[in-house]
């Protein structure tokens, strides 16, 4: 399989924790570094079709219960963050790009790799004619 | 100051801009090639705080036009005297990054021009032909504790809407707010602005506590009909309802909230036998999804079978007058199983009875994807839901949009 390497930026230009967007054909990619590895996502939400990755990126919110099963409050998981549509706050995980609430939905992902001080995403396409991510209402089970 | 997606579209928080956020939006409005058919786009909103000193100049009363205007120049900027505020997060806590652009993005000002270009803007990307334009803050209006600050500013936003922003803008529509709390002044507002250019309709906001089976609304329900315009119930939600007190969840008090009022006030009409009294009186009901519907039909049905006698001006099922009312399908529920789907769509008549809605730039908005990429529509069921059904129960003429040529809905198509 033949691949183009698509330039991201430079290694000091990404550090931990940021995200960099970058044009490809009709599309985009977005590139992220967490926790010193790297992710590639095309830019678009399986959802209704919005720019996921513009959103903010923010880790898990769970809820923390006391022995007895009470309620105690909701806290932060600073070990697994995600990336969350602008749109209408569909979130991702960021290490794997499965949307949280149904793994039926994922963000198209890209490989990246880190080469002479460089950033680059490996994409099996040269150039995306169209959006390549069917929005939610065209992937439900249906018929016609 | 700089915002998360800043890096490729160098959008700092100064250059928020409606076509940068929806430019999606508009590679599926290329791809599916809306520019083809009439799309018009039966509920979305603006925010009238953003022209809040326009409005106020229209306010009659000189004792509350005072209290407004006041509050327009100095203080705190809470709003709490003229318009009511509701604890809630529509934003999802910052996750949906539109409700903290907005205040940045740059328009013109005065004459309506920000409310008409914001507007503009997000019609252009989606495709849309036509809107009919509603307003954010005034949904909670009729929960007001003065009567008459809610007939004054809604007096004052009408004047507005159809003196500044409906004659400027012929692609866009709207509907002027009933003050439903007062009869009178119901009557008297369907009697002044219903003939004005740009009107399709009369607003009713569903959270409040006044009947809609009220004697004293019989002369207006017969004028709108002879008017031959829909009355639209528009749904919202009141977590400080009582009825809410016992969730602590804003997606509960959401949920329910903007289909409870809208089915309550729904059920009430069908049961007091009004659409026997006014049975060409065109009802659409707004922002409330649409799996309530099959819901209250079975419901009613159901116990109206065994309890005619307590609704003797029914002739016929309720289900059967709800078949023939209207529907906004913004925010449309997508189950798993679409079969569910295309249960409701039968129970609603949605070939003819159903009209696409964004409700942009709320958090729930949804595109004309939404129904263009159902697998369980014809082709002509999808252009009716998207823009003849509204076009028909609108009266809307679309000299419009010939006019303007094709792309009708291209990027910069009307915008000033």
């Amino acid at each position: 399989m033949t691949y183009t390497e698509l330039f991201v930026s430079t290694s000091a230009a990404l550090k931990d924790g940021e995200r960099k967007i970058i044009p490809f054909g009709e599309t985009e990619i977005a590139v992220y570094r967490m926790d010193g590895k790297l992710y590639g996502y095309e830019n678009l939400c399986p959802h209704q079709g919005g720019p996921a990755c513009e959103g903010l990126t923010m880790p898990k919110v769970e809820e923390v219960l006391a022995p007895d099963k009470t309620f105690e409050r909701h806290r932060f998981n600073y070990d697994e963050w995600h990336i969350v549509c602008p749109w209408h706050g569909w979130e991702y995980k960021l290490k794997t790009g499965e949307y949280v609430v149904n793994r039926k939905f994922r963000l198209k992902a890209f490989e990246v790799i880190e080469r002479g001080g460089n950033i680059y995403v490996l994409a099996t396409e040269k150039q995306p004619q169209r959006l390549s991510v069917p929005t939610e209402a065209s992937q439900s089970s249906g018929r016609k | 100051m700089k915002f998360p997606n800043s890096d490729y579209h160098m959008m700092e928080i100064e250059d928020a801009d409606t076509t940068k956020i929806l430019a999606n939006a508009a590679k599926q409005r290329d791809e599916r090639r809306f520019q083809d058919f009439l799309i018009v786009d039966a509920d979305c909103h603006h925010y009238e705080t953003e022209s809040l000193k326009e409005i106020i100049d229209f306010i009659e009363d000189p004792v509350l036009k005072q209290r407004a205007k006041l509050e327009t120049q100095t203080g705190t900027g809470v709003i709490t005297s003229i318009l009511p505020g509701r604890a809630g997060m529509q934003n999802l806590s910052g996750r949906i990054t539109r409700y903290s652009l907005r205040k940045a993005e740059k328009t013109d000002t005065g004459n309506g021009r920000r409310a008409a270009q914001l507007t503009l803007r997000s019609m252009n990307a989606m495709g849309v032909d036509y809107c009919c334009l509603f307003p954010t803050p005034m949904v909670s209006l009729g929960l007001h504790p003065e009567p008459e600050m809610e007939n004054q500013f809604s007096w004052a936003y009408n004047r507005w809407l159809t003196e500044v922003l409906l004659p400027s803008e012929p692609r866009i529509k709207a509907m002027p707010y009933l003050p439903f709390n007062d009869p009178e002044a119901t009557y008297r507002t369907v009697k002044e602005f219903g003939h004005r250019k740009g009107v399709v309709g009369f607003l009713m906001v569903t959270v409040r506590y006044k009947p809609v089976y009220d004697n004293a609304f019989m002369k207006t329900y017969s004028l709108i009909e002879e008017m031959g315009k829909p009355l639209a119930f528009h749904a919202a939600y009141n977590w400080a309802d009582r009825m809410f007190s016992t969730t602590n969840k804003f997606i509960v008090a959401h949920a329910f909230g903007f289909f409870i009022f809208n089915a309550l006030a729904c059920a009430n009409w069908v049961v007091n036998g009004l659409p026997e009294r006014f049975p060409k009186l065109k009802l659409i009901w707004i922002e409330s999804g649409l799996a309530w519907i099959p819901w209250l039909m079975q419901r009613l049905d159901n116990e109206y079978k065994m309890r005619s006698s307590e609704c003797p001006a029914l002739k016929r099922l309720p289900s059967e007058y709800m078949r023939e009312m209207f529907y906004t399908t913004q925010p449309m529920e997508l189950p798993e199983d679409l079969s569910v789907l295309e249960s409701t769509f039968k129970m609603v008549n949605a070939e003819t009875q159903l009209l696409w809605a964004s409700d942009y730039p709320h958090w729930d908005m949804d595109l004309p994807s939404k129904i263009y990429d159902l697998p369980i529509l014809s082709e002509q069921a999808k252009r009716n839901i998207l823009g003849e059904n509204a076009r028909r129960v609108f009266g809307l003429g679309v000299d419009d949009r010939a006019a303007q040529g094709a792309p009708v809905n291209g990027p910069a198509a009307s915008v000033r």
